[in-house]
């Protein structure tokens, strides 16, 4: 299919208010549920600090607003006190988004007179040995040191913690650890399946029972504590009916930059194919975003097949996800299976129905695959090889 | 929530940041990962939550800028709803 940038975008397409930078892939953590790129060890060289502020300088310009910097682990970069400065100088409203790993009073303090705005810290679980075990890494009580250093620096603290099978059950234990902490808001997010996630499904997917006890959990614990702590549960979306309203449709407020410097309309969508993917080493950010036929692509509504074509629910879910319709079904222009209206959706029941069967005990089946450089290039190598046969 | 003293001074809550944006032609209250898009009367009120001024004072300030009278129900009434969805916080 062929889009080319369609006259006068610039007046009907929004800003970017969402920048997300992926400053690096490096990560000390290895989690079986990370989004990233199961490939990112094929990727090519990070950018460089100029590089980055000259991005934040053209999305600037355009509107955008909020800027998250995550990775990988952001402060791995040793650049990334003066990419905040740069940024809080721009007017941007500035998230970390981090697993703690690396942080130091000395970091902290240099980041808040940089003006980092918020930080937002991981836990893979409540408790040591499965924090330790999901992310591979020794790192739960220097989380612990790290949401401390946050509170006494004076940041709202917010703690985001990705559920699946494993941990799923631990959410009264990790909503009571996160009150411990001081946190103000608290993020259950079920995992979504993309990057080392999808390679990783048929162990990380949990059951019905078990989410329906997560969300009584969580219904009492809010009761309880009242409006002291905020939490967001995050429903996984193959338990829904319905699409999510996926980055709001392509194209439409975010915009994400990955270590490489590839743009990209959704985190996942480097694995979309037929997508040629601008880098902000070879064009500016205003000719990215309102002009690269991959911004365009999934614009709007012209790209949409049936049943999405035709539903009154288009324009509020977007035909849902791009990268799990490619997943599912191998085509990204269909509708999110997620929706019963999908003629794929069955893809997504299965796939339900058989982690019920699994709901064995941890460490049974296939096993987890952690997010590693060596295994990342494996993968990549297996890809090449299942692309030319 | 009871109503808003007068003498209360309201101040934009611990984290959060309002500031005009020019690509949106409103002010904006930022907070972690999100946004509100706030409406011309809504970022009036807002721009005048200093900390410093009672609330009465910001009535006094918005009815003389607007050239109108008896806004201090409407004002009070956001504000609380402010509060409600803790963008402000109210300060000794």
């Amino acid at each position: 299919m062929s889009v080319g940038p369609p006259l006068q975008t610039s007046h009907a397409v929004g800003p970017p208010l969402w920048l997300l930078l992926e400053l690096t892939y490096r990560c000390p953590l290895h989690c079986v549920f990370c989004y990233n790129p199961t490939e990112f060890a094929a990727t090519g060289p990070e950018l460089a600090t100029a590089d980055w502020l000259r991005v934040l300088a053209e999305a600037r310009a355009l509107g955008a607003v909020q800027l998250g910097l995550s990775g990988g682990e952001p402060l791995v970069r040793d650049d990334l006190e003066p990419i905040v400065a740069g940024a809080h100088a721009l007017g941007y409203y500035i998230n970390l988004i981090t697993s703690g790993v690396g942080m130091s009073e000395q970091r902290i303090r240099a980041l808040k007179g940089a003006g980092l705005d918020h930080i937002q810290l991981s836990f893979q679980d409540s408790t040591r040995e499965l924090n330790d075990f999901l992310s591979s890494t020794r790192t739960f009580e220097l989380k612990a040191q790290v949401a401390e250093l946050i509170r006494s620096y004076d940041y709202p603290m917010v703690l985001n913690v990705v559920l699946h099978r494993l941990n799923i059950d631990h959410v009264g234990e990790i909503l009571e650890m996160a009150q411990r902490m001081g946190a103000q808001y608290v993020e259950l997010a079920n995992t979504q399946y993309y990057g080392w996630a999808w390679l990783n499904r048929a162990q990380l997917l949990p059951s019905r029972a078990q989410l329906q006890r997560a969300e009584e959990v969580t219904r009492r614990f809010r009761e309880r504590v009242g409006s002291k702590m905020q939490v967001y549960f995050v429903v996984p979306d193959y338990f829904e009916t319905r699409p999510k309203a996926c980055m709001n449709g392509l194209g439409s407020i975010f915009l994400g930059i990955a270590p490489d410097g590839t743009a990209l309309p959704c985190h996942a969508a480097r694995m979309l194919p037929g997508l040629a993917l601008p880098n902000v080493r070879e064009h500016d950010v205003r000719s990215i975003w309102y002009d690269s036929a991959a911004f365009n692509q999934f614009r709007g509504e012209a790209w949409m097949r049936e049943p999405c074509r035709s539903c009154a629910e288009r324009s509020r879910d977007f035909g849902g996800c791009r990268c799990q319709a490619y997943l599912l079904t191998g085509d990204a222009a269909n509708a999110d299976p997620v929706c019963e209206l999908s003629p794929h959706h069955h893809l997504v029941t299965e796939a339900v129905a058989a982690a019920e069967r699994a709901a064995a005990p941890p460490g049974a089946g296939a096993p987890l695959v952690f997010r590693d450089h060596r295994i990342s290039i494996a993968v990549e190598r297996s890809a090449c090889r299942s692309g030319q046969s | 929530m009871s109503a808003v003293a007068p003498g209360a001074r309201p101040a934009i809550a611990r984290g959060l940041r309002l500031q005009w944006e020019p690509a949106q032609e409103a002010h904006v209250l930022l907070y972690p990962e999100g946004m509100v898009k706030l409406n011309g009367s809504a970022g009036a009120i807002l721009s005048r939550c200093d900390g410093v001024r009672t609330l009465k004072e910001i009535v006094a300030d918005l009815e003389r800028s607007f050239g109108t009278t008896g806004l201090s129900d409407d004002v009070a009434a956001f504000v609380t709803l402010a509060l409600e969805r803790r963008w402000v916080e109210l300060r000794e």
